[in-house]
């Protein structure tokens, strides 16, 4: 039976807890507060409450019918994450870790965010409970996902830009840090995605997981069985374990995680630490497939995507690809906007950029195979967020 | 364990001092000054050095080191060029231990025993991982130790006391407590903290307790040193090195280490 991760945090060789000294109590309180509450029915409940009447979930699967038989091969059905408040899969975490805080009486919360949904999910559950909320974001994507940021103000979260080596989501991380290893007592860290030191990767996925579960009974209801594959981006990965972990031991059911393939693999500028191959080492908190020179130094990754523009990857990730329950792909920047356009003239969806590469991927592959044959893809997010960098690559100022 | 680290404080407690206990980011100002700035430390009136490896993402320091880690990088210094600094360094000095300080990744990236080993050679006395706590740490410092190379545990504010007696039995050399909660160079330093913290800390560990973080002044370096064997300065030495030219770099490093050794004497 599949069941990780052990008690120490890993995931097999991946994962554990890398961290400074200052912070190992803090981490290791919320295991022992996360293992007291997570089966506890009354906490059980409210998350249920909130995720129903605040969230809006369960969110929909659609049967994209324009877009599959435009490619004339395999259905492509897509998980509306989308359709959640404030637009993406993050909230569900966020959600999750905030009635965490209330109860381990943390009046403070802190974020890091790439792309911005993560932080907006935080300042959104902050709102909601009266928490005090700073959000990290590099300089860069603060420049590229202006209306989140603005998104984040306006429900009270003071935005920090972090000017610091490249400016992105693997420094907004690295600040985060400091400011928790500064404030531990009163401050809890709600991390955005399935990755970090244990307890946050098996207790991000074990929030998100309400994804796959919730596909494991709709698809059912839908087409009369599982899909045959499900499909998923993977920055971080904390939308794609969501999708893939309750259908690792559902047979006959492909797991296909969609890296960030930048300007391409063999240039060396991408976001695809699996798909490279990339050397096992530590960074934040865990031991995962990373990004880096032969001198152990982390190296610069580009996307167009800042959501998955990270030179790591989530731990259990690492674990799927090396047991190879899974598979890792990688788009590229062009790919993704091709999905994107594809998405928003087929069937009247703006995806996210995100989204847009594990769709892509859909895409790619829909074609080769048999019309009865089914792709399931988590459309993580949605991209009003990307109108700024969409435009400006088509040429057009807003 | 028998090495440099153990000389220095057993020579330390004989003549009833304290450890005076430098860092500096190796590489920086440049690579070529590394070397004549560690000698200029020991003449100055150090007892051990902290060569600190740069790293891409220290998310343990402050922004004073995090700058100092970006020139060097910079200039292309690696873990590699910084076991060639100290086995320059030995060429002329070879009493004083010298602890390599940093993140665990550019070690994982060279292999736990090939480092190890390396640092053997050169002359390399203790190592601290500031991501690796003693739950991930079995293996790798089973490399450090079959060479005879210290592992320097961290210990904070935060720490409980099984973790301290957990440490206590892996560490060797000295242990760093960290005197506050933050990141390297912060300030508000709580002396009544560090006292108060200070029984527990000696309850279980025999080794020598250096304090760091937050040192800032010889008032402060004298105040932490009543109270524990060694003082960790860090980001003010490397504050300084940021302030200075190459031509005047080593008087003003030398000058203000100076002034710390005569604090830490009076305590």
């Amino acid at each position: 039976m599949y069941n990780y991760p052990d008690s120490t945090g890993h995931f097999g060789q991946f994962g554990g807890i890398y961290m400074a000294e200052t912070l190992i109590p803090a981490v290791e309180e919320l295991s022992a507060q996360y293992q007291r509450f997570r089966d506890d029915p009354e906490f059980k409940a409210e998350l249920a409450y909130e995720l129903k009447h605040y969230v809006g979930r369960p969110s929909p699967i659609y049967h994209a019918k324009r877009l599959s038989e435009h490619l004339g091969g395999a259905q492509i059905y897509l998980k509306r994450e989308d359709l959640n408040h404030t637009g993406a899969h993050k909230i569900n975490s966020a959600m999750g870790q905030a009635l965490l805080a209330k109860r381990m009486g943390k009046k403070r919360v802190i974020a890091e965010t790439g792309a911005g949904m993560h932080g907006v999910a935080t300042a959104t559950v902050a709102a909601r409970f009266g928490m005090e909320c700073i959000v990290y974001m590099g300089a860069e994507d603060i420049q590229r996902q202006a209306p989140n940021v603005f998104r984040m103000k306006l429900l009270g979260a003071k935005v920090v830009a972090v000017e610091s080596g490249s400016k992105t989501l693997k420094d907004a991380c690295n600040e985060a840090i400091r400011d928790w290893v500064t404030n531990v007592e009163s401050t809890f860290y709600i991390f955005g995605t399935a990755a970090g030191p244990h307890p946050y990767p098996m207790m991000v996925r074990d929030f998100q997981c309400i994804i796959g579960n919730e596909a494991k009974v709709q698809m059912p209801e839908m087409i009369g069985r599982q899909p045959d594959a499900v499909i998923a981006c993977v920055g971080g990965g904390s939308n794609a374990i969501g999708l893939f972990n309750p259908y690792i031991e559902v047979p006959d059911v492909a797991i296909i995680g969609v890296e960030a393939g930048g300007h391409g693999i063999a240039t060396g500028r991408h976001a695809a630490p699996l798909t490279a191959n990339a050397k096992v080492g530590v960074l934040h908190g865990n031991k995962v497939n990373l990004m880096q020179d032969e001198n152990g130094q982390i190296t610069e990754t580009h996307s167009i995507s800042a959501g998955l523009d990270y030179p790591g990857v989530g731990p259990e990730h690492c674990l799927l690809k090396e047991i190879g329950r899974a598979q890792y792909v990688a788009i590229n920047d062009d790919e993704a906007i091709s999905a994107f356009d594809a998405l928003c003239r087929f069937e009247g969806i703006i995806p996210a950029l995100e989204s847009s590469h594990a769709l892509a991927h859909a895409i790619k592959i829909a074609p080769a195979m048999s019309k009865d044959k089914v792709l399931l893809v988590n459309l993580s997010g949605r991209g009003d967020k990307d109108m700024n960098t969409v435009a400006k690559l088509k040429g057009i100022t807003l | 364990m028998s090495n440099r680290i153990q000389a220095a404080f057993d020579k330390l407690k004989h003549q009833k001092r304290k450890a005076l206990i430098p860092f500096v980011t190796a590489g920086d100002p440049s690579p070529a000054m590394t070397v004549p700035l560690m000698h200029a430390l020991v003449k100055s009136g150090a007892d051990v050095l902290e060569l600190g490896v740069p790293f891409s993402d220290p998310m343990a320091d402050g922004p004073t080191i995090q700058r100092a880690s970006e020139r060097a990088l910079k200039q292309g210094v690696s873990l590699r060029s910084v076991l060639g600094m100290v086995a320059e360094f030995r060429k002329q000095d070879q009493a004083t231990p010298v602890v390599l300080m940093g993140y665990g990744n550019p070690i994982e990236a060279m292999g736990w025993e090939g480092f190890s080993q390396r640092c053997a050679e050169v002359g390399v006395d203790g190592v601290l991982t500031v991501d690796f706590p003693p739950e991930e740490s079995h293996d790798a410092f089973e490399h450090l130790q079959r060479h005879n190379i210290a592992p320097i545990f961290l210990l904070a504010p935060t720490t409980k006391d099984e973790r301290i007696a957990q440490v206590a039995k892996l560490a060797r050399g000295y242990v760093y407590y960290v005197s506050l909660k933050g990141v390297t160079g912060s300030g508000n330093l709580d002396l009544s903290a560090i006292s108060e913290k200070m029984p527990a800390l000696r309850k279980y560990i025999q080794l020598p307790i250096g304090v760091g973080f937050g040192i800032r002044d010889a008032e402060t370096a004298k105040a932490v040193a009543k109270l524990c064997d060694g003082v960790v300065v860090g980001s003010r030495i490397v504050q300084e090195i940021e302030d200075s030219t190459a031509q005047n770099v080593i008087e003003n490093v030398s000058h203000l280490v100076q002034g710390l050794r005569q604090a830490v004497d009076q305590a």
